[in-house]
């Protein structure tokens, strides 16, 4: 599995070496980090070129307020061709969580990123709605990063 | 239960310039029944034809990621059981084994059959819970009634293992919360034995049923291409002829040395689906037959003192015992730092756990991937252009859970 993992990451590195910029292994997994820019060629190529043709998953997350780059975004790929999965990673800074969004790629990318918005407060460039989809519109702060506490900063009403 | 919502809608404006007269906006649910817990949706109408509809979920949102992040790993087991209620087995299974893949941790050979027996028993149990109420959705009474007779013979069976019948928190990191009692195996036998008998009603009530058959046929399309683009996973995906089963293609739990066949329909309706789900289950019983035959005894849980609560016999003689005990629930272990991502074949799709750690005893992140949240994304292409009263065959059909939508 980690032999046919390392052939995808050559392929990307083969099509254009300045995508790739870390590659992370562990507990037979593959993780490739990638630049916020290159993040649609990455996905268009894996998509067309390698049958990635389903997400997985897609999923944020907060290394913590003090970290720089703070922010990840997670992109799990599937094959339902050969049954792989790669993991696409991309970090962002506080200042700026900005990513191009995949829906044109993968239509079930819309409701995670979405997801993903409501919870980090990533945006997603060029998604369709991209609006808070658990929690009500109203709702302030993005209550997964980790400066925000468990209980939230006041009892939370609905009116 | 359902209402007409009149201000704010396109139809109000569009009555004013005599065009699109029959245009409405509707609010169907989150009360209503057959929207399976509390969704709501928002359905633009021209008279019974659904233009457009835009699902609208949170209303049972309770952090459960977030409180991930402040639980031990072992308290984070309980959160999974409530998250797909139907199918809490399953939810256990998914979230220990990313734990045990950060850990590093084989599992004992008699856990993994315990574990296969009980996650096909539960995929039973939450097919039934399905097929019930997608029943009474569409007017067919009396199947719920028997398939809730058979679920509860498998609640009996989960509760006399774990002692809970909706929240087992049965699969404990490192393996099983203890072993099987005496007399299980004949019980689940004594169960196997009745239940095609059981699903042979279903045919008859149902499978063979014109008005079901006028009410599934040709009812929310959905192409293979759109399936897989849309992440649709578990019977949605196999209803439209895309032959994908986790349980084969990413082999866990041993399911690879299992002999069962993987049901694929290719209508891509809710007939298909609801095809696909009957022969899931006839399926789901084989394996538990299988898994009785190779029940040998054995140690339920991993060899690994530090990570693994001790027998209380054991913590009664040995000192070590009592010391480890009382390390792991006070303090936790620490689990390497890494990331998964690990996904089973839950009941209704792909379960998937994004899991990283920081090294600590309480996880930096945890993100389920719930098939529910996936496939009801995939509500509005299904609807569109079907009537109002097929919309609920629909839901029906995709057999959402909200606990799991809303985490």
């Amino acid at each position: 599995m980690a032999d046919k993992l390392e052939f995808f990451v050559e392929e990307l590195k083969k099509k254009n070496a300045s995508w790739v910029r870390e590659v992370r292994t562990g507990h037979g997994e593959m993780t490739v980090v990638v630049g916020r820019d290159d993040v649609i060629d990455v996905c268009t190529f894996l998509r067309d070129e390698h049958t990635f043709d389903m997400l997985a998953d897609l999923c944020g997350g907060d290394l913590g307020p003090e970290e720089e780059p703070r922010f990840a975004v997670n992109y799990h790929l599937f094959s339902t061709v050969h049954h792989n999965r790669l993991r696409v990673k991309v970090l962002l800074s506080e200042d700026d969580p900005k990513v191009a969004s995949v829906t044109s790629i993968w239509k079930t990318a819309n409701w995670h990123e979405r997801e993903t918005y409501d919870f980090f407060g990533i945006i997603f460039d060029g998604h369709p709605d991209l609006r808070r989809i658990l929690l009500p519109s109203d709702f302030d702060g993005f209550a997964l990063r980790k400066d925000y506490p468990l209980r939230g900063y006041e009892p939370y009403s609905l009116n | 239960m359902m209402e007409t919502v009149i201000e704010n809608s396109p139809a109000a404006e569009s009555v004013l310039d005599g065009a699109l007269e029959t245009e409405m906006t509707l609010s169907m649910g989150p009360q209503h029944p057959s929207t399976h817990g509390v969704l709501r949706l928002d359905l633009r109408l021209d008279g019974e034809l659904v233009l457009k509809a835009v699902p609208d979920i949170g209303y049972l949102h309770t952090g459960m990621e977030k409180l991930f992040e402040y639980k031990k790993y072992q308290q984070g087991i309980v959160i999974t059981d409530r998250m797909d209620y139907l199918n809490p087995l399953g939810n256990n299974l998914a979230y220990v084994m990313a734990a045990e893949k950060l850990l590093d941790l084989e599992i004992p050979e008699r856990a993994q059959v315990i574990r296969v027996l009980f996650c096909e028993l539960q995929r039973i149990a939450s097919h039934m819970v399905w097929l019930g109420t997608h029943g009474l959705d569409l007017g067919a009474m009396s199947p719920f009634f028997y398939c809730f007779r058979q679920r509860e013979k498998i609640l009996n069976l989960i509760e006399a293992a774990s002692g809970g019948r909706m929240t087992p928190s049965y699969f404990r990191i490192g393996g099983l919360m203890m072993d099987l009692p005496a007399g299980f195996t004949e019980r689940c036998k004594q169960f196997l034995d009745g239940f095609p008998e059981a699903m042979e009603t279903f045919d008859t009530l149902l499978t063979g049923n014109t008005i079901w058959h006028s009410r599934t046929k040709g009812i929310g399309i959905i192409s293979s291409e759109d399936a897989i683009s849309w992440g649709l996973t578990g019977p949605c995906l196999r209803g439209s002829g895309v032959d994908l089963d986790l349980r084969r293609d990413n082999p866990y739990s041993g399911y690879e040395t299992y002999d069962f066949e993987v049901p694929v329909e290719h209508d891509c309706d809710v007939w298909a689906r609801y095809m696909v789900r009957i022969r899931e289950c006839y399926e789901s019983a084989k394996i538990v037959r299988q898994t009785l035959e190779r029940l040998k005894p054995g140690p339920i849980k991993a060899n690994a003192p530090k990570i693994v609560l001790p027998d209380r016999d054991d913590m009664r003689k040995h000192m070590d015992s009592l010391i480890h005990h009382f390390l792991i629930v006070a303090e936790g272990f620490n689990v390497p730092e890494g990331e998964v991502y690990h996904a089973i074949e839950a009941s209704k799709g792909e379960l998937g756990v994004y899991m990283k750690s920081n090294g600590g005893p309480k996880p930096e992140r945890v993100h389920f991937r719930g098939p529910s949240f996936v496939n009801l994304s995939a509500l509005p292409e299904m609807v569109k252009g079907e009537m109002v009263a097929d919309v609920v065959a629909v839901i029906g059909s995709l057999d959402i859970v909200l606990g799991e939508i809303d985490r």
